[in-house]
């Protein structure tokens, strides 16, 4: 099949049985691939009310048609099961080389299902696969796994491995990959280590076949020409995400203590510029990126080397944290990395223990000793690794931060900043009505990548709340995830600016079908209706109270910085899911309305 | 003419793998590439590109005469007079001289295209004269 690799690997890990299937056609079909894949498998394979942490839970891992071929940005893979951290939709996007190692390898997903007896690692070698014994490898961290993987079985093998975040199942623990590239977020790296498997090394030789290589080939140098023509490659290369920290300091959304404001008065020394300057020795670029967002530093400090930190990591592991220096936050970036946990969850539950602290709801006793205050570099070092080994204090914030509030209590709930469970990531919403009503309503919880909306609440007035402003955020929760379902990177297109429609050509060429943006995007919004099926389906009494945010940003304006005294209305976040609902063609409860599921085929899978 | 690599502006993308196989093999294969990165993470954190200087010392020692030079100048293996003998692989100073019997029935070289240089994002590589070590010397 002409721009994938054909299988779907299937390994049960409960009896050790490996398979291989033909990528469906009908699947293809509708959901072209990558988190198009998950979502059509998890709502398909993974039974209602299966325990995240159990062995009904399947693990989804996918590539795309771009993913491994000569397109900007072609190497994102997705990661998707049932989220332990939300029991709800989990997709996480892993960048680097491993997702054109497995279309190399021949194959389009793998699915691990069940749980093995003992830990594994998954060996693929193209045709040879296998489980092999990982009991060596237990209980180490994650480059320490990568490493051993690459001497022992070569420099070609593009290993996944998790760390003792996973595997003591840390609600929020990740996938790491090719020394800092992680899938990140719903703690898929949990659920990874629930199944007892250490690592997937895979090593591909094959080639992929496309439909027309003559116009693929066109196509494919058209859209590197587009970024390397582009105004943005430049300022993007220098500073990748970490361009947007000043920004987002001076507009009032950089995440500041636990999100109570949202400028830091420490933030210059964040700031991409001077992090570039300071601790960054190599540009570190995912499969074909013409534009790397990673950055690799040096942190003379603590003679330690790390990629990143990434704008996310210095909004909720530095200003939220009330930590300035960069060197600190590259430093925590690298423990999260080593020890398996996400660093914007880590971030969000370190904050909220911080303020916790700080108003008395915890004290000493609670933290094992530990002067939780903010700014409190050596706690943060401290906490990251007693999470990820689920130690004293940390087995509470491993839990993430809805659930470590709600044992809590004392009100500390009302700070958990979190939407569905899922820590919002590092954008503050106080006054920023777009990007707020993207975070309630995103299919995994309050992350920012499926609408990246605060720029337009900027253009167009930031507290407004108007149809056009829920349209547009629609319009991107359709849209943007569609590149990790095609397998590539969304960034080539929003910052270097590039016309999407040179994506057309390309698609068509690698994969024989043409598929246009419109045809694109309502393969996106069914996605995005099939997820939404899916919480309804995992939770009893699923519905609009699922989507709101957290009280903060209604009820606590921000006492500092430039959005000192300003917050959104409680009737206008109620008025903004109104309009989301009419406009998605939901209820007023928030779940698709019949005609609606009809309209985009789904009619029949969600008998 | 030959290609030129700073290692120092690599970001490890392969961008130019993929684009060096589909001009060679017309295929999407980086492990049929006829360049190649070397990767040294975690520590010190750096990539190596290696590169064909265009040389000839394989071709001089080529005893079927299948590595030829093309109209560029550029050294180029002729599939059809390869005999797989491999002795063109151990001579290659940088070592992209390829030989691998699993993916293809014929050795291979950077045929210098250019296609890499157009596909690579961070202008790690370019197309240059060659410079004597005499003149690289001077400069």
């Amino acid at each position: 099949m002409n721009g994938y690799g054909g299988s779907i690997l299937r390994v049960n890990l409960s009896t050790g049985k490996i398979t291989k299937e033909p990528t469906p056609l009908e699947m293809v079909r509708d959901f072209i691939g990558g988190r198009g894949f998950g979502a059509y498998l998890l709502y398909k394979e993974v039974p209602k009310g299966a325990d995240p942490l159990g062995p009904e839970n399947k693990l989804f891992i996918s590539s795309g048609p771009l993913s491994g071929l000569m397109i900007p940005g072609a190497g994102k893979c997705d990661f998707t099961c049932k989220s332990p951290l939300t029991g709800g939709y989990a997709s996480s996007s892993l960048g680097g080389l491993f997702t054109a190692e497995i279309k190399y390898a021949g194959l389009d997903s793998i699915i691990l299902e069940g749980v093995s007896p003992r830990p594994v690692y998954l060996f693929i070698d193209n045709d040879m696969i296998e489980l092999r014994d990982a009991s060596r490898l237990w209980g180490r961290n994650t480059f320490a796994v990568e490493k051993e993987l690459k001497e022992k079985l070569g420099e070609e093998f593009q290993i996944a491995c998790i760390g003792p975040g996973g595997e003591n199942g840390v609600l929020f623990a990740h996938v790491n990959h090719d020394y800092g590239r992680q899938a990140g977020r719903g703690g898929v790296g949990a659920v990874m280590g629930s199944k007892k498997v250490k690592a997937i090394a895979v090593h591909g030789t094959k080639s992929i076949h496309v439909a027309d290589v003559t116009g693929y080939r066109q196509a494919g140098l058209t859209l590197f020409k587009a970024c390397k023509d582009s105004e943005g490659l430049k300022p993007w290369q220098d500073y990748g995400t970490t361009i947007v920290v000043s920004w987002c300091d001076e507009v009032g959304a950089l995440p500041t203590r636990n999100f109570s404001a949202g400028s830091f008065e420490g933030g210059k020394t964040l700031y991409g510029p001077y992090m570039r300057e300071q601790i960054v020795i190599t540009d570190k670029g995912c499969f074909g990126c013409p534009s790397p967002c990673g950055k690799y530093s040096r942190m003379k400090r603590y003679n330690t080397n790390v990629e990143g930190p990434e704008y996310e990591t210095i909004g909720m592991l530095g200003s939220n944290l009330g930590i300035a220096d960069i060197q600190d936050v590259a430093q925590a970036n690298l423990l999260c990395d080593d020890w398996g946990i996400d660093t914007i969850s880590a971030g969000g539950v370190i904050a909220w223990a911080m303020e916790c602290y700080q108003k008395g709801i915890l004290t000493k006793q609670d933290t094992g000793g530990l002067e939780l205050n903010f700014g409190n570099v050596e706690a943060t070092f401290n906490l990251i690794e007693k999470i990820a080994k689920r130690e004293g204090f940390g087995a509470l914030l491993a839990e993430g931060v809805k659930k470590a509030a709600k044992k809590i209590g004392k009100g500390s709930e009302k700070f958990a900043i979190q939407v569905k469970g899922l820590e919002q990531s590092a954008y503050a919403t106080h006054n920023a009505t777009a990007m707020l009503i993207s975070y309630m309503t995103c299919d995994v919880g309050a992350h920012h990548n499926r609408a990246w909306a605060i720029t337009y609440d900027l253009q167009v007035g930031r507290d407004r709340v108007v149809p056009e402003k829920v349209a547009r955020v629609i319009w991107l929760q359709n849209f943007r995830p569609m590149f990790d379902v095609l397998g590539a990177c969304r960034l080539q297109w929003v910052e270097l600016g590039i016309d999407r429609d040179l994506y057309v050509p390309a698609l068509e060429a690698v994969t024989g079908m043409r598929r246009t943006w419109e045809d694109l995007e309502k393969v996106g919004e069914r996605i995005w209706n099939l997820t939404r099926l899916y919480w309804a389906r995992e939770h009893e009494g699923f519905g609009r109270e699922w989507d709101m945010p957290a009280p903060r940003f209604y009820e606590e304006p921000p006492k500092t910085g430039v959005t000192a005294g300003q917050i959104t209305k409680f009737e206008d976040v109620n008025k903004l899911l109104d309009m989301y609902y009419e406009q998605r063609g939901w209820s007023s409860n928030g779940l698709p309305n019949p005609e609606t599921l009809s309209r985009l085929g789904l009619s029949a899978l969600a008998a | 003419m030959r290609l030129y690599a700073e290692n120092s502006r690599c970001s490890g993308c392969r961008a130019c793998l993929v684009a060096c196989s589909l001009n060679i093999f017309t295929e999407n294969n980086p492990k049929k590439a006829a360049l190649s990165i070397i990767s040294h993470f975690p520590a010190p954190g750096t990539f190596e590109v290696k590169v064909c200087t265009q040389c000839g010392e394989c071709a001089q020692v080529c005893p079927t005469g299948a590595i030829k030079q093309n109209a560029k100048g550029a050294y180029h293996v002729d599939f059809s007079e390869c005999n797989l003998c491999e002795a063109c692989v151990p001579v290659c100073p940088e070592g992209v001289m390829y030989v691998r019997t699993e993916l293809a029935n014929t050795s291979w070289k950077c045929d210098l295209c250019g296609d890499c240089v157009a596909v690579c994002g961070t202008n790690v590589l370019r197309i240059g004269e060659i410079e004597t070590v005499s003149a690289a010397a001077a400069a």
